[in-house]
């Protein structure tokens, strides 16, 4: 169980409607464990700020996760959250393990673009 | 006057957020900056469980609870900022922060904590979550029947090597010294573990891999000899550093760059105060956190009543 604030993902059939409902998806695939708390942290505050993004998280060890934890791009991940961002349903940018505040916007300002002031 | 506070947090762990908790229910106009998740180094934490008048909860829940109860009180709580400068000179102190706000305050309280060390060698950055972590109850699961590394010789190297021959065919021990600092319980379970292997008097110089780590360059630190190793993976458990760097000149610090406090958990700079895990102490708990973050609001309410009467 995640003791998030983020919207959570509980099966594979929900993933798949949530990404061909929406063009700019980010999913944190983790636990409650230090690595995932700071960006489950980091994506609960740029909910407000990246309206044009839907954030979700999704328990690393619920089976229905496979959906991620089998993805070519996290081939090679040793280090939850896998966090996955997606464009039109296609992951375009996959990271392993925490990331800062500084690199979650980064990717997001250059996959989905940047908030409208 | 809107981006003046009476008191300033620099920190949302334990220590910072009971300063808000007090200086906010005090009536003191209060902001707390914290780079960043609200609770600190309280959220690595899966359970506590020696927390008084708490039976068990997750370091997460008692971070939510702290908050709310902060923010329930009045006070200001922005995170995930990079705070830039921090200006402890003269009656006003300020505080910029990355994005050009900057903030000012009366007084103070510096609760900017620890963090894990790493060891700062090439591929590091590359690496980390590929094959090193510092995390073994986050990962450890992936190196099931692999051959892994350990870095460190304190409690929780040892304990956590330990912890990883549940998953590792093999756990490798690197320690720069020829001893353990770790208490003699853990290193004789290490020891007596068939799983373990030791190599003393070394360190990591380099960590190599493309997709995933593959080796790691081993130095011996007696002959200066480094030589290829063969892992899948590497788990660094090298100590804590307290988060003071912005600190250095503006405060003092002691030679491990903890920030040196008297008692009632001022500094050597009148209006700062500072509390929790970045302070001179021996004993670093979610509870002594608690403790020092009360001395350092009441102290500091203490002085932000003294300016208002001599004004």
């Amino acid at each position: 169980m995640l003791y998030t604030n983020l919207k959570h993902i509980e099966s594979a059939s929900e993933h798949a409607k949530i990404l061909s409902e929406n063009e700019n998806v980010m999913v944190i695939c983790g636990r409650m464990g230090p690595m995932c708390i700071p960006v489950y942290g980091i994506a609960e505050e740029l909910e407000s700020e990246y309206t044009h993004v839907k954030f979700f998280d999704m328990e690393f060890d619920n089976p229905e996760s496979h959906v991620i934890r089998n993805l070519p791009e996290v081939r090679g991940f040793m280090g939850i959250p896998f966090t996955i961002y997606y464009k039109n349903g296609k992951v375009a940018k996959a990271t392993s393990s925490i990331q800062s505040r500084e690199q979650v916007t980064t990717i997001l300002d250059k996959e989905f673009g940047a908030p409208k002031k | 006057m809107e981006n003046h506070y009476e008191a300033i947090i620099i920190g949302a762990g334990p220590a910072g957020l009971t300063a808000g908790i007090y200086l906010s229910r005090a009536r003191v106009k209060t902001l707390i900056l914290n780079e960043g998740t609200v609770g600190g180094q309280m959220v690595l934490t899966h359970e506590i469980a020696n927390y008084p008048g708490v039976e068990s909860i997750s370091g997460y829940q008692l971070a939510m609870i702290m908050k709310r109860q902060a923010e329930s009180f009045g006070c200001t709580i922005k995170s995930n900022i990079i705070v830039k400068e921090i200006e402890t000179k003269g009656r006003i102190k300020s505080v910029k922060l990355s994005d050009g706000k900057q903030f000012t305050a009366d007084a103070l309280i510096i609760t900017t904590g620890g963090r894990s060390r790493t060891i700062g060698v090439p591929g590091e950055e590359k690496l980390k979550g590929r094959g090193i972590s510092y995390c073994a109850t986050c990962d450890g699961d992936f190196f099931t029947d692999k051959e892994i590394v350990v870095v460190g010789g304190g409690n929780s190297a040892l304990e956590e090597a330990v912890s990883l021959t549940k998953y590792a065919s093999k756990v490798t021990i690197v320690h720069q010294f020829d001893h353990f600092q770790a208490l003699q319980h853990y290193v004789e379970e290490a020891k007596n573990n068939p799983k373990i292997n030791f190599i003393m008097e070394s360190t990591i110089a380099a960590f190599h891999g493309d997709e995933k780590l593959e080796s790691v360059d081993i130095k011996n630190l007696k002959s200066g000899e480094i030589y290829n190793f063969k892992t899948d993976g590497t788990f660094v458990f090298i100590g804590y550093v307290p988060n003071t760097e912005s600190l250095t000149d503006k405060i003092d610090l002691n030679k491990w760059g903890e920030i040196v406090v008297n008692p009632d958990m001022a500094t050597s700079v009148e209006g700062v105060f500072a509390a929790g895990d970045s302070i001179t102490k021996r004993y670093r708990q979610v509870t002594t956190a608690v403790g020092d973050g009360t001395i350092a609001a009441l102290s500091a309410s203490g002085y932000i009543n003294e300016l208002k009467k001599s004004k």
